[in-house]
């Protein structure tokens, strides 16, 4: 199992190296950053050269890629371009606010979703089943950003006409608030909600299908010839390889939910790392840009790596792979 | 005469499909008696895997269905047990081994662990050592090489071979009264059929357990079973004891079926197949199932009209459901000289 | 997967005693030995798919309602009482009428909201059957080469569709659309195709991967056929089914996509309609409803029933995933 790991994680580093390079690459020729700089009127032709030098901008892709990867480690993703604020420091704190909300939603949508999906599949084509597979449908087809403004607009509307704040529609907290207060809940309640709406949808429809797959198979059918209840059956076959797929399945979507992030935060005006990507990216500030990249592209791999982890746990035959 | 363990009356299961209801087995009967080994042979879609396995009520029964027929089994009729009943024969006293041993257990679990299962689910007050021991000694008698080892293996780690062994291990694990083995060698290569072959006839003389083996492959019904049931389109054709349904056979079905097979010590040219197809479950044929591929019907009307019963033939306890029988009176086929060893091959 | 062969019920003359070597005599295919169960009726495989997909009620659904909304957006100019860009300054931010034709009402500088959705409708569906289309057949080549060839191809092809799984893939092609995209639909189009195509290209070299090996490969080798003869003609044909399915449902994704990148500005910007700049609009204005909803709406109702054809789709032509209907 450790011999497992080991090889995944370090298949891992190559991956991130290979993606951050292109990505790199692929800015700083699309984005040309010196060009933005000779934009900025405050800049003489002397500074320009300066900067132009000590931002290396004048030196090949490849080496400025080599000075950028020093950066991360030495000086913690350096300078942004625009505002010449240390990045570092603004990604962790904005990588916690979204942290904390993809997470909640996360855990959420899982328990629900598996939990809807190990019903439905049990009682196949009951009311139940077909009602939440109609939610699931929906769940796909709908837009997160439209989801995040109805929800928005809807409790707007209610604090408009009966002058109660059940949610806040905008924001992370009020001042003096902590992380985790009630206040903090209910600024962070709609942004889970649409997140964990949309994943529920993905997560019980799959517990479904694999479930179904799973009571098909022969050995359960052995189960069954044992005389074991039907109770015993799915708890102890059925139940645990249905939820081997959902593993990879939850990695996978992790990515999505750092996209869907990035709509909700712009939506509800949350300081979360989206909304600081949003930002940066319509000042065209690069290495900010860059900055957000590589912290997105750890974080996937890393979930990535835990799910491979799960996914040896719950399946030995992986584990020789 | 005494009880038999098993008797099947004037069964029947169907299966509702998109494209109408399938007759999967369609009034059938039968005995089993203790300490025999009834063989049921027939081809895929005969009914021979159904009729088994719905008394024990493993067929889906939102599309399958129980439409007549009673099973008792020592004195009880399983078909009118609730599920929870049902439960307590399964893996106890009634014991299945199924087909494909690649499939048939779980991948996430050990092998020892699995059989446990079996144990316990019916005595769960046993010691855990007490049956890991049985477990390994199981194991240990189906001829799984190291048994106290592989206790700890998962499935993917064992041969299929091995697999089917420790599903037969798994069966007779509450010394069943009745063990079903359906088509159990057929997903295996051949030498390592003759090895679970040999298995099982371990089994049968360690247990005193009556066994219906189900299969299409006359050879393992040669070697293993004391009696024979052909199946054909759901219904039974010939029953009879084994030497004698191999020295005179007396149903069309039947001859074909022997004679499909090449005899090691004659000369043949052409291997002689059955001609035609199974027949349509759904929409049957009136009248006798096989007369669209019959040798012996001519295309005679009451063949096409009237569905044959079972008529008992010269030796006690063969029966035949062909109505032109007697006309095969004195056929003997190809196997009814025993084979001696050292002819011209 | 050729057609299956006809049954044949012969009679066997034969003497008795003995048995016989059969001379067959094919009956015709009449009704009467239909009935007989004796053979069946042969279906071709597209006559079967053609079946399947026509029972599945909700495929039936979806196909008729993308019927109508892509008809829509094709016919737009006749349809759309008004020019998507016809402002008319008495009547701002009314809500939906039947006044003046205004069904869903007008935005903040009186435009028909109603028109303006229709021609969104009409982007919309460029975008998504230019996406699905374009990012299909890259996949088709790339997989079919990769999966064919093996070896290093194939290694390189695996490690980088591995790649793009990993990526933050919403931040990636907003980067590129916004570095790139300069809000054209036709510049936004082709980067998300650019992107899309791993999907694809991931089933068909699983399909040509596993069918290289397979006999009658083999066999049309040694009858000297080349090999690009034996991937069109041998291979190729089994990636249809799947390579129609996902194509289908990369329909409804990039319209999804595109309407969060114009949503957020960086995609489709105006004068360009688009839906996801429509909803945008209904951000600053959120009394206004109909001006979040319709467009919303719009999105949810095209994606839903292309979802529906693809699942139709997917059990017509895909019957080995045993999924079951949703």
């Amino acid at each position: 199992m450790l011999t497992y790991i080991t090889r995944r994680i370090l298949y891992s580093i190559p991956v991130l190296i290979l993606s951050t390079f292109l990505s790199f690459v692929f800015i700083s020729y699309a984005g040309n950053p010196t060009a933005l700089l000779r934009q900025n009127p405050h800049f003489s032709a002397v500074t320009l050269r300066l900067m132009i030098h000590q931002q290396h901008l004048d030196k090949p892709v490849v080496v400025r890629y080599w000075y950028w990867v020093e950066s991360v480690f030495t000086q913690k993703l350096g300078v942004s371009l625009q505002t010449f604020q240390p990045i570092w420091p603004d990604l962790v704190r904005t990588g916690g606010h979204t942290l904390q909300v993809i997470v909640i939603s996360e855990v959420l949508a899982l328990i629900l979703g598996v939990a809807v999906g190990i019903f439905s599949a049990i009682r196949q084509y009951s009311f139940f089943d077909y009602t939440f597979t109609t939610i699931s449908f929906l769940g796909f087809a709908m837009p997160t950003f439209w989801l995040a403004l109805l929800l928005q607009i809807l409790f707007v509307d209610i604090y408009l006409k009966w002058n109660v704040r059940i949610f806040y529609t905008s924001g992370l907290n009020n001042p003096g608030k902590g992380a985790w207060s009630i206040d903090r809940l209910q600024h962070i309640a709609l942004p889970v909600m649409t997140l964990c709406i949309i994943s529920f949808a993905l997560y019980s429809r799959y517990m479904r299908a694999s479930m179904l797959d799973v009571i098909n198979t022969d050995y359960v059918r052995t189960a069954r010839a044992k005389g074991m209840s039907e109770w015993h059956v799915i708890m102890r076959h059925v139940f645990r390889n249905a939820l081997i797929p959902i593993a990879t399945i939850a990695a996978l979507n992790f990515g999505a939910l750092l996209g869907g992030a990035i709509v909700t935060e712009t939506v509800f005006s949350l300081d979360g790392i989206g909304y600081y990507f949003i930002q940066k990216l319509q000042n065209l500030d690069l290495y900010a840009v860059m900055g957000y990249l590589l912290i997105t592209a750890i974080a996937i791999i890393v979930f990535n790596l835990i799910a491979d982890i799960l996914y040896g746990y719950l399946d030995p035959r992986i584990r020789y792979d | 005469m005494p009880d038999p363990i098993l008797s099947i009356k004037n069964l029947a299961v169907e299966f509702k499909t998109d494209d109408g209801i399938v007759h999967a087995v369609d009034d059938i009967t039968y005995d089993v008696f203790a300490g025999e080994t009834l063989g049921i042979v027939g081809e895929s879609g005969s009914g021979k895997s159904v009729s088994t396995m719905s008394i024990l009520g493993l067929i889906p029964i939102p599309p399958g269905r129980i439409a007549s027929g009673e099973a008792f089994f020592k004195g009880q009729d399983l078909l009118k047990l609730g599920k929870k009943e049902l439960q307590r024969f399964r893996g106890d006293e009634v014991a299945m081994v199924f087909q494909d041993p690649m499939t048939s257990l779980n991948p996430v679990l050990t092998v020892g662990f699995q059989l446990d299962e079996a144990i316990k689910t019916h005595y769960p007050k046993e010691s855990d050592d007490k049956v890991k021991a049985r477990t390994i000694e199981l194991l240990a008698l189906v001829g799984v090489p190291n048994a106290a080892a592989r206790y700890d293996q998962y499935p993917h780690e064992f041969s299929g071979g091995m697999r089917q062994r420790a599903m037969i291990a798994m069966s007779i694990a509450n010394s069943p009264s009745l063990l079903i083995a359906d088509e159990p060698t057929t997903a295996l290569d051949v030498t390592i059929q003759a090895q679970v072959l040999e298995v099982m006839k371990t089994v049968q003389a360690a247990t005193d357990a009556a066994t219906i083996l189900i299969t299409h492959d006359l050879g393992i019904v040669a070697e293993l079973c004391d009696r024979v049931i052909v199946m054909y389109g759901g219904r039974i054709v010939e029953e009879g004891d084994v030497h004698t349904i191999f020295a005179k056979p007396r149903h069309p079905y039947t001859i074909g079926l022997m004679d499909s097979l090449p005899k090691l010590t004659e000369d043949e040219e052409w291997l002689r197949p059955i001609p035609g197809q199974p027949p349509s479950l759904i929409n049957r044929p009136p009248g006798c199932a096989f007369h669209p591929r019959c040798f012996l019907s001519q295309g005679r009307a009451r063949c096409r009209e009237e569905v044959p019963a079972l008529e008992a033939m010269e030796t006690p306890g063969h029966q035949a459901a062909c109505h032109f029988g007697e006309e095969l009176i004195g056929y003997r086929s190809k196997f009814s000289e025993p084979v001696t060893a050292g002819s011209d091959a | 997967m050729t057609e299956p062969s006809v049954p044949i019920g012969g009679q066997i003359p034969v003497e008795q005693g003995a048995s016989a070597a059969p001379s067959v005599a094919p009956p015709g295919l009449t009704d009467a030995t239909v009935e007989a169960g004796l053979e069946i009726k042969v279906r071709s495989q597209w006559d079967y798919a053609r079946r399947r997909f026509l029972r599945h009620r909700l495929a039936m659904a979806g196909l008729i309602g993308l019927i109508i909304l892509f008809g829509a957006g094709i016919f737009a100019n006749y349809i759309a009482p008004y020019s998507f860009e016809q402002i008319d300054l008495n009547n701002i931010l009314s809500p939906p009428t039947f006044a003046h034709n205004h069904f869903f009402g007008t935005d903040e500088i009186g435009r028909d909201y109603f028109s303006r959705v229709i021609y969104g409708i009409r982007t919309s569906e460029e975008v998504g059957v230019f996406v699905a289309v374009l990012s299909t057949f890259i996949g088709l080549v790339l997989g079919a080469i990769a999966g064919f060839y093996g070896g290093w191809i194939d290694n390189l092809l695996m490690r980088f569709t591995d790649l793009v799984l990993t990526l933050p893939f919403l931040a990636i092609l907003l980067t590129a659309a916004a570095l790139l995209g300069e809000g054209s639909q036709w510049r936004v189009s082709f980067i998300l195709a650019v992107l899309f195509w791993t999907g694809t290209a991931r089933v068909v070299r699983g399909i040509f991967l596993s069918l290289r090996e397979k006999e009658y490969v083999e066999a049309a080798k040694a009858a000297g056929a080349g090999d690009m003869r034996i991937m069109f003609r041998h291979i190729l044909p089994n990636t249809l089914g799947p390579v129609v399915v996902s194509g289908t449902l990369a329909v409804a994704t990039a319209i999804l996509i595109e309407a969060a990148l114009s949503f957020l500005g960086f995609g489709i910007k105006p004068p360009t309609p688009s839906l996801g700049v429509l909803v945008a609009g209904g951000e600053t204005n959120p009394q206004q409803w109909w001006l979040t909803v319709f467009p919303g709406l719009t999105i949810v109702l095209i994606v839903l029933c292309v979802n529906f054809v693809g699942d139709g789709l997917r059990d017509a032509l895909d019957p080995t995933q045993r999924r079951v209907r949703a």
